[in-house]
């Protein structure tokens, strides 16, 4: 008997394996789902004023993190440009390590989506928020807590998925 | 055309590893002297057309044929010749092609040096690594095709990648294959064996020298592997705990157990399924690691482009192999236990133990790289909820020293012990000057080396007194003027390589020094006596890239040492940047520096790494040695005398108690 | 980090060459894991090495902090630098990353009733090991010395 255990062992293993092969390995988790957004407050695009992410609660929101250096957020911007316009949530960008004129140049160049932009020239807010780089964005209900988050380019599909989590 | 040679040589190779598999397996069962022999004539015709397929790989890449697509992708017009041969298994597909020619060089092996081998057994082992051989040759032509065309041709290649732009990347792959590969000789002998339903001390003898060439050859890869990592990536490392690297060493350590394991049994009769087992696991390991290196299963820097789709077929392919081989073990190993008694202070009670230590260790590198992927298995999930876990360098490093240490402790005592049984006292009598004289060398290397810590101290203790033990082994054998043939300088190079090796990975972690600092021409840093000033900052331009060139001389004490040169290089197609550092290697010490980035271009600053990283070379040189030994047993004339298959068994006698420390 | 650039003065060919070079190796965001950190001292540098060796870069293909290159390692590196000097231990500085990133980013696994299996399966192996080696060993023995009374 003792000596099926081999066999049994192995047979375990490659069920295991074949899981894996299903798996993504390289998908980080959202570290903020179901939880508050981060507190952060940050200059907006113009440099008028410090917005606070108090400010930001009270409608549903899509804050995304793109950048003038970021190839992918050029392909992901018109589907942005169109739910901006057909939805009410409050769309917000978060311009990340980026410098300001570079910023108003892209989004001159390409369309502004946003309600309202916002900078994150030394990447801090977005060591908060838990991102690895752009596109990446988050789903926020009226109440500020993280429904859900998206890596990489948005599209018109995942996004309405997305939207309609959070109205 | 040459392409299309290629695949259709690798076609032809198909048609004759099924017919080495067929004929062998069946040739031998029926006893049929014709088939049998066929087997033999089908294995040499399947090196042939391996191999011609191979050299028309080497042709595209060699004459920049870009219409191939894989030619396209790993290669470039601008790329030095030599590296154009070794691009060649620089991508998956290529080195598929390379594992299929390794198997056949094997294979062919088997056929050549085989001749006191009976029939019937060399047929069912040609048979089994036929088998084997067509799995990857319809690998290769249905899912992974070096000579798929893409037309129109582009104009010019992707490049290699420029890290494996270097000598490493020429002879490590091939070694590592040799090594990897080579384990399935010991594996077709495990189920020729068990097919045979003759499992005795021949079949044990026959393995042994083909099992430790395999392993000399992998111990040899995988410190190339490690030896190409440090010089080529930039930040000094020699061993990373990834995958890919544990890929490798997992049939190491359960071919390090496998050898002495097979010295048990042969000598003894003994743990025959244990050392059948083994035989089995080392190569499934093998398969294992080919499937986690190409499957994306695992996050890896070293994994070939990744593919699910593939990795199902490796997964069951190993799952056939394997599946197969442990049911046969099930249903026909032997079930009666052969060989005479021993207790456990005695040499096969001690071979035996360093088998725990070495498959422990196994089983801890295996758990380690496979934990975080059976965390995310949906079923688990939902138990703990969404986790991701990591787990890296640092537990590896912890836990190692688990089962390094004891094995090293036990190591002297196996030796110096007799089979069967042996009084601790006796052995005890022997090995106490060597404890002593380890102590007192690490309390030399203690007062010498201010500031040494605990772990390199202990690191001098452990390893003096595995090389002094082997030392005061060898001398007794020589006054007792006994034997001392290949075996027997196999152990001896194996332990005293081991010895070596622990002091350079202990040493090295725990002595070393390292710093980032801001340098511009002309200043200066100095760290463990060793002071770097940066000279002067040029460019240059090189085949296929840019390099910006610092200038550093190092001197010691006033007294000047070396200049080195690290560079910053761009490569012109891929945009890629390296850092190639510039080394000054020694028997002692290292001293490495690489350059970061440009901080200040008026005033040529730059981010500079230097580092002193002391008995590096330790770690390569205990390799090399314990590979040194591998080859020396594989030479011993013993195996090479021709056995009948019915010849009584022969154990190795136990001396008397008499005879103190004897050894047989 | 950008680095200030400036146009040079002379446009002769060797020197335009040579800067035109430098200037496409920045033109690359060449982050690499090396930067100058001003330490306090020795033991802060070894810390934070300690530290960046123990966490696992974001975006790379299996590499510890002080291993990687890109954009987020090296400014995960800065906030550790930050960290170490401004006094907070390994636990907190761990922390905050495992908050942000989760259990991924460290290299070492917790402890836990998940992982205890993790921990000390493998070391348990040896005890067990060599318990049933002693046990095959004596069962051995025993059905030596029966067959040896039979006989």
């Amino acid at each position: 008997m003792k000596r099926w255990l081999p066999l049994l062992a192995f047979a375990l293993l490659a069920v295991v394996l074949g899981i894996g092969l299903t798996l993504d390995p390289q998908r980080l988790p959202n570290m903020l789902q179901d939880k508050p957004l981060p507190e952060f407050s940050a200059a907006s695009l113009d440099g008028a004023r410090i917005v606070t992410s108090a400010e930001l609660r009270g409608k549903p929101m899509v804050l995304n993190v793109f950048a003038s250096w970021c190839p992918t957020c050029v392909h992901e911007n018109p589907v942005l440009l169109e739910f901006a316009k057909a939805s009410d949530a409050l769309v917000v960008g978060l311009a990340y390590k980026d410098q300001p004129e570079d910023t108003r140049a892209w989004l001159d160049r390409f369309g502004n989506p946003f309600d309202l932009v916002i900078q994150d020239p030394d990447g801090k807010i977005g060591i908060d928020l838990g991102i690895t780089g752009a596109p990446e964005s988050y789903f926020v209900d009226r109440t500020g807590v993280v429904r859900d988050k998206h890596v990489g380019e948005l599209t018109w599909d995942s996004l309405s998925d997305y939207a309609r989590k959070i109205q | 055309m040459i392409p299309e040679l290629g695949q259709f040589a690798l076609i032809l190779a198909v048609l004759l590893a099924t017919a080495q598999w067929v004929l062998g397996l069946v040739g031998a069962s029926k006893s049929h002297q014709r088939m049998m022999a066929m087997t033999q004539t089908a294995a040499i015709g399947q090196l042939v057309f391996v191999a011609i397929s191979f050299a028309m790989l080497t042709q595209a890449f060699v004459t920049n044929d870009f219409s191939v697509a894989y030619v396209a992708a790993h290669s470039n017009s601008q790329l030095p010749l030599q590296y154009r041969y070794s691009a060649v298994w620089g991508g998956h597909e290529g080195s598929l092609l390379l594992w299929a020619l390794v198997l056949a060089i094997w294979t062919a092996a088997v056929v050549a040096f085989s001749r006191s081998l009976p029939d019937r057994f060399r047929a069912r082992v040609l048979g089994v690594m036929g088998f084997i051989s067509l799995g990857f040759l319809i690998f290769i032509l249905w899912l992974s095709n070096p000579f798929v065309r893409h037309l129109p041709a582009v104009p010019d290649g992707s490049d290699l990648n420029p890290l494996l732009q270097d000598f490493g990347l020429i002879i490590h792959p091939p070694m590592l294959y040799m090594g990897y590969v080579g384990f399935s000789v010991a594996f077709a002998f495990a189920i020729a064996a068990l097919l045979d339903g003759r499992v005795d001390q021949n079949w044990v003898r026959w393995s042994r020298p083909w099992t430790n060439i395999a392993w000399a050859f992998l111990t040899v890869g995988v410190a190339l592997g490690s030896w190409w990592a440090y010089y080529e990536l930039g930040w000094g490392g020699w061993w990373f705990w990834d995958p890919v690297e544990n890929a490798s060493f997992m049939p190491w350590l359960v071919g390090a157990a496998l050898i002495h394991s097979q010295a048990v049994t042969e000598k003894r009769g003994s743990f025959r399924n244990w050392t059948l087992l083994l035989a089995i696991a080392a190569f499934s390991l093998s398969l294992l690691g080919t499937f986690l290196v190409r499957s994306g299963v695992v996050v890896s820097v070293h994994a070939f482009a990744t593919d699910p789709g593939r990795g199902s077929y490796i997964l069951a392919f190993l799952a056939v192999v394997t599946g197969l081989a442990l049911a046969l073990f099930a249903w026909r190993a032997p079930k009666i236990e052969q060989g005479p008694t021993a207790q456990l202070l005695s040499r096969e009670g001690l071979l035996l133990m360093n088998n725990v230590f070495l498959v422990g260790a196994c089983v801890l590198v295996f758990v380690g790289t496979l934990f975080p992927l059976l965390v995310e298995i949906p079923l688990l999930q939902s138990l703990v909820g969404a986790r991701k876990m990591s787990i890296g360098a640092p537990w590896f490093t912890f836990m190692f020293p688990f089962f390094l240490i004891p094995l090293m402790i036990l190591l002297p005592f196996g030796p110096l012990s007799r089979w069967g049984k042996e009084e601790l006292s006796t052995v005890w009598l022997q090995l106490r000057a060597v404890l002593a004289l380890a102590v007192f060398i690490a309390a030399i290397a203690w007062i010498l080396r201010a500031g040494m810590s605990a772990w390199a101290a202990g690191a001098v203790l452990l390893s003096s007194w595995v090389a002094l033990g082997t030392v005061v082994w060898f001398l007794r054998r020589r006054r007792m003027q006994l034997r001392m043939g290949g075996e027997q300088y196999g152990m001896m190079f194996g332990h005293l390589g081991l010895a070596v090796f622990l002091i350079g990975a202990v040493l090295v972690e725990a002595l070393r020094v390292q710093t980032d600092v801001r340098m511009q021409p002309g200043d200066t840093k100095t760290i463990a006596e060793y002071t770097f000033r940066f000279v002067k900052l040029d460019h240059y331009e090189g085949p296929n890239f840019v390099s910006d060139r610092a200038h550093f001389e190092i001197t010691r004490e006033g007294e000047p040492l070396t200049v080195l040169k690290p560079e910053k290089r761009r490569y012109l197609v891929s945009g890629q940047v390296m850092t190639e550092p510039g080394i000054r290697p020694g028997f002692t010490r290292d001293l490495f520096v690489s350059l970061g980035e440009p901080v200040d271009i008026e005033t040529q600053a730059w981010a500079v790494r230097l580092q002193y990283k002391p008995f590096i070379r330790w770690v390569w040189l205990g390799a090399f040695m314990m590979a040194i030994g591998g080859v020396c047993t594989t030479l011993d004339r013993r195996f090479r005398r021709r056995v009948e298959a019915d010849e009584p068994q022969q154990v190795a006698p136990v001396r008397p108690l008499s005879e103190a420390g004897a050894l047989a | 980090m950008r680095a200030k650039f400036s146009r040079p003065s002379w446009l002769g060919t060797p020197w335009a060459l040579a800067c035109g070079v430098l200037l496409l190796l920045l033109a690359q965001p060449l982050w690499a894991g090396i930067e100058a950190f001003p330490f306090a001292d020795r033991a802060q540098e070894v810390r934070y090495q300690k530290l960046t060796s123990e966490l696992r870069c974001v975006k790379c293909q299996n590499n510890s902090l002080a291993d990687s290159e890109g954009m987020i390692a090296a400014d995960i590196r800065r906030e550790v630098f930050d960290m170490v000097q401004a006094g907070k231990t390994d636990a907190q500085i761990v922390d905050f990353f495992v908050v942000r990133y989760g259990d991924f980013v460290r290299y070492m696994p917790r402890f836990e009733p998940l992982t205890y299996v993790l921990w000390l399966g493998p070391l348990l192996l040896l005890p067990l090991g060599i318990w049933w080696l002693a046990r095959s060993l004596h069962a051995r023995a025993k059905q030596a010395a029966i067959q040896a009374e039979e006989a």
